[in-house]
């Protein structure tokens, strides 16, 4: 099937989100979107799904002009959509899942399930994507569950899958059968749309490359006549270095000992499982792993967000187990959390109290319970200044500023303190390559100064780039430790996978089965960067 | 679903352009175009409620002029009794400051609270939580005006305190949400306030009906001159400029604004939540608790079992003033001056005074849904995120 998107334009009030874009998908052919986010990709696909309407342009299938006036228009034109966030219901069955919407029936009106599970384990079956028609949604890992959403626009009968930044939460190895997938739907003739912002990937997996920036199209190639310094130029609209050029750690004393320390998720549910590591002055400790196998609760509890069931965490030598958050910060701890919109910031305030949100009831912020504005205004330009935070004023929400622009205010708040024990979580998540360069500095740099650095990722890249040690957790242990000299992204995978060094045991195979409901992690935090439709 | 609220995507490519209209003037308009609306729809109202008019209307195809000749005298003349009632001389004006005063203290303790992200359905059981208080002191001890009434509104500030930080205490500590312990606490109050005053503690000597002692002269507001308006109006427009204050220039206030607007963002930072709601709630009480005072010590000098109303009226408030001081003084300004002018109406026109019960709610379903507002008066939406905040976060 061959799409063709012609001069499209969509405007907001007051935003250009797409301006006079071309793009030609043909039959059977990978085509990736790569952009920075922010550039427009996403409302282009909805464009083409039928969620917005495009203020000018046409869309093309198989040469002729439709109008989509809602998703149900799109998929009756064999357009699938596989979204970032699941639409799954966690509590239905695979085929119910799938047929929901669209479910066959036998004489009055009863649901006809056999049909619907013959046709899904056909579909399955002829695609390669291997998944159990009667199992529980909730019970199946995330690389399954998306094999769930690409069988339900498959049994919608689509010819053209959009896969909106597919490989976010998957595995290396989740990652490289998701390839495989992406080559058998592209042989059965099936067009795909790959959106991404990994140069990595989209070199790896498309067909042509389509670049976004700031709303327009500038340029569009093959992998065979590109490489990704030249993507990723692209994307960026200057020349960019993807390297952070890290001297060799001077680790000093230990300044964060953490022992055996077990957590409780939400729901009672034991997601650190004796977990024990120190970190040293001088170093910093890369946390990797797939999201939602407890880096998330162990940071939680270490910075005091969390109760800790057993186990203690000492800082500078003092037992801190359980301290309120702010005595951590008193102590020197700055922290950047996972989640900076919901953790981070308030968004509703402006600029300049989202710079003091720890330290306003400190001089020269106040005096008494007086604040004192001057103070904060001066404060902030100060700040703002130094951290390259771009914004009209510093009277702008946080709300109106850009991914990047917002971690900056977080680290801008945080950094400004003489910290000995820095911990960020997912501090590039979905920001923008200039910002990713920006914040891996100034997170070096704060080493360099003799900080302690904890920094949790669940992207490689930013692991293998930062860490001077690299633990990774799965299923709520560290089940390796590497020095940055040995770690590689393939022995970095395999522990990601819970496969140990000598690549033995996968940890989870005897457990699932037996426990399945509750040993299963829970689903990845949204990233609050992108997907904002619902 | 079609939603054309742009993603948050596009916000890098362009940068804003330039607001058109300043925050004040979008905070009045809608408001403003609100009370408008209510005013043309209540006017509907009473064309339809009165008889004659609905007969002139039923007859409309063989005298339409008759018929709308005949709503208009109506409507006119309503509204014209309306205003003179409100604002028309001295004494008029003096009665609509009167009504204000306790909407202006109630509307800020629910606009208070809300700025803490606490939804204070409770300021009628804090009202009488301070009436208890207050007027015990008012009646019981015997000193000089100067002393015994700021020791009686103290006393009011402080009984609505410690009713509303239950409901503050139980949420920090148990998560308890405040509709519902707030609510209870509505009704717990009421039953104490009968039960009391059966007792010979509160209940006037000689009478059997449940009727509280009189408030002695030296603790009650005085008036000014021969007008029924009294020192209340003054306590409550600078308690206004207190609640002010004290949410935008203390730390205080910046940490219940930060709890307000995102809990988990200010646990982050190292606030204390537990401690800001029940500090919320102790003070939004207070405030309350100083509505019931001021009525007591201003205008009735005893009490008399059931709700005032006022604690209900003040949520209307706190939401028709977009929970800014300045924004629920001037909503009470306006309730007051709508019951202070229904009187006149209803003498004047013979319109009665339930119209204005109707008019009020339609102010606050306007104001409740902005969409709505625009929609009429095609004005476009600014940011989703300023516009909406208010009444989308009151469901949490």
């Amino acid at each position: 099937m061959k799409i063709e998107l012609k001069g499209i334009t969509k405007r907001f009030p007051g935003v250009i989100a797409n301006k006079d874009v071309d793009l030609i998908v043909n039959g059977g052919e990978v085509h990736a979107l790569l952009g920075e986010n922010g550039a427009g990709k996403s409302t282009l696909m909805n464009v083409l799904y039928g969620l917005y309407e495009p203020t000018e342009g046409e869309v093309l299938v198989n040469g002729e002009p439709v109008t989509f006036k809602s998703p149900g228009d799109a998929i009756d034109s064999a357009i699938g959509m596989v979204h970032q966030h699941f639409m799954l219901v966690p509590v239905f069955t695979v085929t119910e899942n799938v047929m929901l919407g669209v479910e066959p029936t036998q004489n009055f009106g009863l649901l006809d399930k056999r049909k619907a599970r013959a046709r899904l384990v056909e579909l399955s079956e002829r695609f390669g994507l291997k998944v159990d028609p009667d199992a529980m949604v909730e019970d199946l890992p995330v690389g399954v569950e998306q094999r769930v959403e690409i069988l339900k626009a498959l049994y919608r009968k689509a010819d053209c899958l959009i896969l909106d930044e597919p490989t976010a939460v998957l595995t290396p190895a989740e990652i490289d059968d998701l390839f495989e997938v992406i080559e058998t739907l592209k042989a059965a003739g099936v067009s795909i749309i790959f959106i991404s912002h990994k140069l990595k990937e989209v070199m790896a997996v498309a067909d042509r490359i389509t670049v976004l920036r700031r709303g327009e199209v500038v340029g569009s190639t093959t992998p065979n006549e590109t490489n990704e310094q030249q993507l990723a130029e692209m994307m960026v609209g200057r020349s960019v270095q993807l390297t952070v050029d890290v001297e060799q750690a001077q680790p000093g004393e230990k300044i964060l000992e953490v022992t055996d320390l077990e957590v409780l998720d939400d729901r009672m549910h034991r997601t650190v499982k004796g977990v024990s590591f120190e970190v040293r002055s001088g170093e910093i400790l890369a946390i990797a792993g797939v999201q939602g196998n407890g880096q998330t609760e162990l940071i939680e509890g270490i910075t005091g967000m969390r109760a800790v069931e057993t186990g203690t965490v000492t800082l500078d030598g003092k037992d801190v187990t359980g301290s309120s958050s702010k005595r951590l910060f008193e102590m020197g701890m700055a922290h950047v959390p996972e989640d900076r919109q919901e953790d981070g910031l308030v968004t509703s305030f402006p600029i300049k109290d989202n710079l003091i949100l720890n330290t306003y009831q400190n001089a020269p912020y106040s005096k008494g319970i007086v604040m004192n504005r001057d103070a904060i205004d001066a404060g902030a330009d100060k700040l703002v200044k130094e951290y390259d935070v771009r914004t009209p004023s510093i009277e702008v929400n946080a709300a109106a500023l850009s991914g990047g622009n917002q971690q900056k205010v977080i680290v801008a708040r945080e950094f400004s303190h003489s910290n000995n024990l820095l911990i960020a979580s997912q501090p590039t998540r979905g920001l923008d390559v200039g910002s990713i360069q920006y914040i891996h500095g100034q997170i070096v740099a704060k080493r360099n100064e003799g900080a302690a650095v904890i920094i949790v990722s669940s992207e490689l890249d930013e692991i293998l780039a930062l860490g001077d040690r690299i633990a990774v957790m799965y299923d709520g242990k560290i089940i390796g430790v590497l020095d940055r000299s040995e770690a590689t992204r393939e022995r970095c995978g395999m522990l990601m996978a819970g496969l140990s060094g000598e690549g033995v045991v996968r940890q989870s195979a005897t457990e699932t089965s037996a426990v399945a409901e509750d040993e299963r992690p829970p689903p990845p935090a949204s990233s609050a960067e992108e997907e904002t439709t619902s | 679903m079609k939603t054309e609220t742009p993603p948050a995507e596009p916000q890098e490519i362009e940068p804003p352009r330039p607001r058109s209209r300043s925050i004040a003037v979008e905070a009045l308009l809608i408001p403003l175009l609100a009370l408008f609306s209510a005013l043309v729809v209540g006017g509907i109202v009473m064309i339809f409620t009165d008889p004659e008019v609905a007969r002139a209307w039923a007859s409309v195809g063989r005298n339409p002029g008759n018929a709308i000749s005949m709503s208009w005298d109506l409507v006119s003349s309503a509204y014209g009794a309306l205003f003179e009632g409100a604002f028309g001389n001295p004494t008029a004006l003096s009665e609509t400051l009167l009504a204000s005063t306790p909407l202006i203290l109630a509307g800020l303790s629910v606009a208070l609270a809300f700025r803490a992200g606490l939804f204070n359905i409770g300021a009628e059981g804090q009202i009488i939580g301070g009436m208890l208080t207050s007027s015990w002191v008012a009646f019981t001890l015997d000193l000089p005006l100067v002393i015994h009434l700021p020791i009686a509104l103290i006393a009011g500030f402080l009984g609505g305190a410690f009713w509303g930080s239950i409901a503050g205490f139980l949420k920090a500590r148990t998560g308890a949400h405040e509709v519902i312990t707030t609510i209870m606490l509505n009704f717990i109050a009421l039953n104490l306030l009968t039960f009391f005053l059966k007792t010979p503690i509160y209940q006037r000597p000689g009478r059997t009906d449940p009727l509280s002692k009189e408030v002695a002269e030296s603790a009650r507001l005085p008036s000014f001159g021969d007008y029924r308006v009294n020192w209340g109006i003054v306590l409550a427009l600078l308690t206004a400029f207190v609640v002010w204050y004290l949410l935008f220039r203390t730390t205080i206030g910046f940490r219940f604004r930060a709890v307000g607007a995102n809990p988990k963002a200010a646990a982050y930072a190292g606030m204390s939540v537990a401690g800001t709601y029940i500090l919320a709630m102790a003070l939004a009480g207070g405030l309350s608790g100083l509505a019931g005072t001021a009525n007591l010590l201003g205008v009735v000098y005893s009490m008399s079992p059931g709700f005032l109303g006022y604690g209900f009226d003040a949520i209307a408030l706190a939401l028709l003033g977009r929970t800014h001081p300045l924004g629920v003084v001037l909503a009470a300004l306006l309730f007051g001056a709508l019951r202070a002018g229904a009187l006149q109406m209803q003498g004047t026109a013979g319109v009665g005074t339930d119209i204005i019960v109707v008019i009020q709610a339609l102010i606050i379903m306007f104001v409740a849904a902005p969409a709505l507002v625009r929609e009429i008066y095609r004005i476009r939406a600014r940011s989703a995120i300023e516009t909406d905040a208010i009444t989308k976060s009151w469901a949490s």
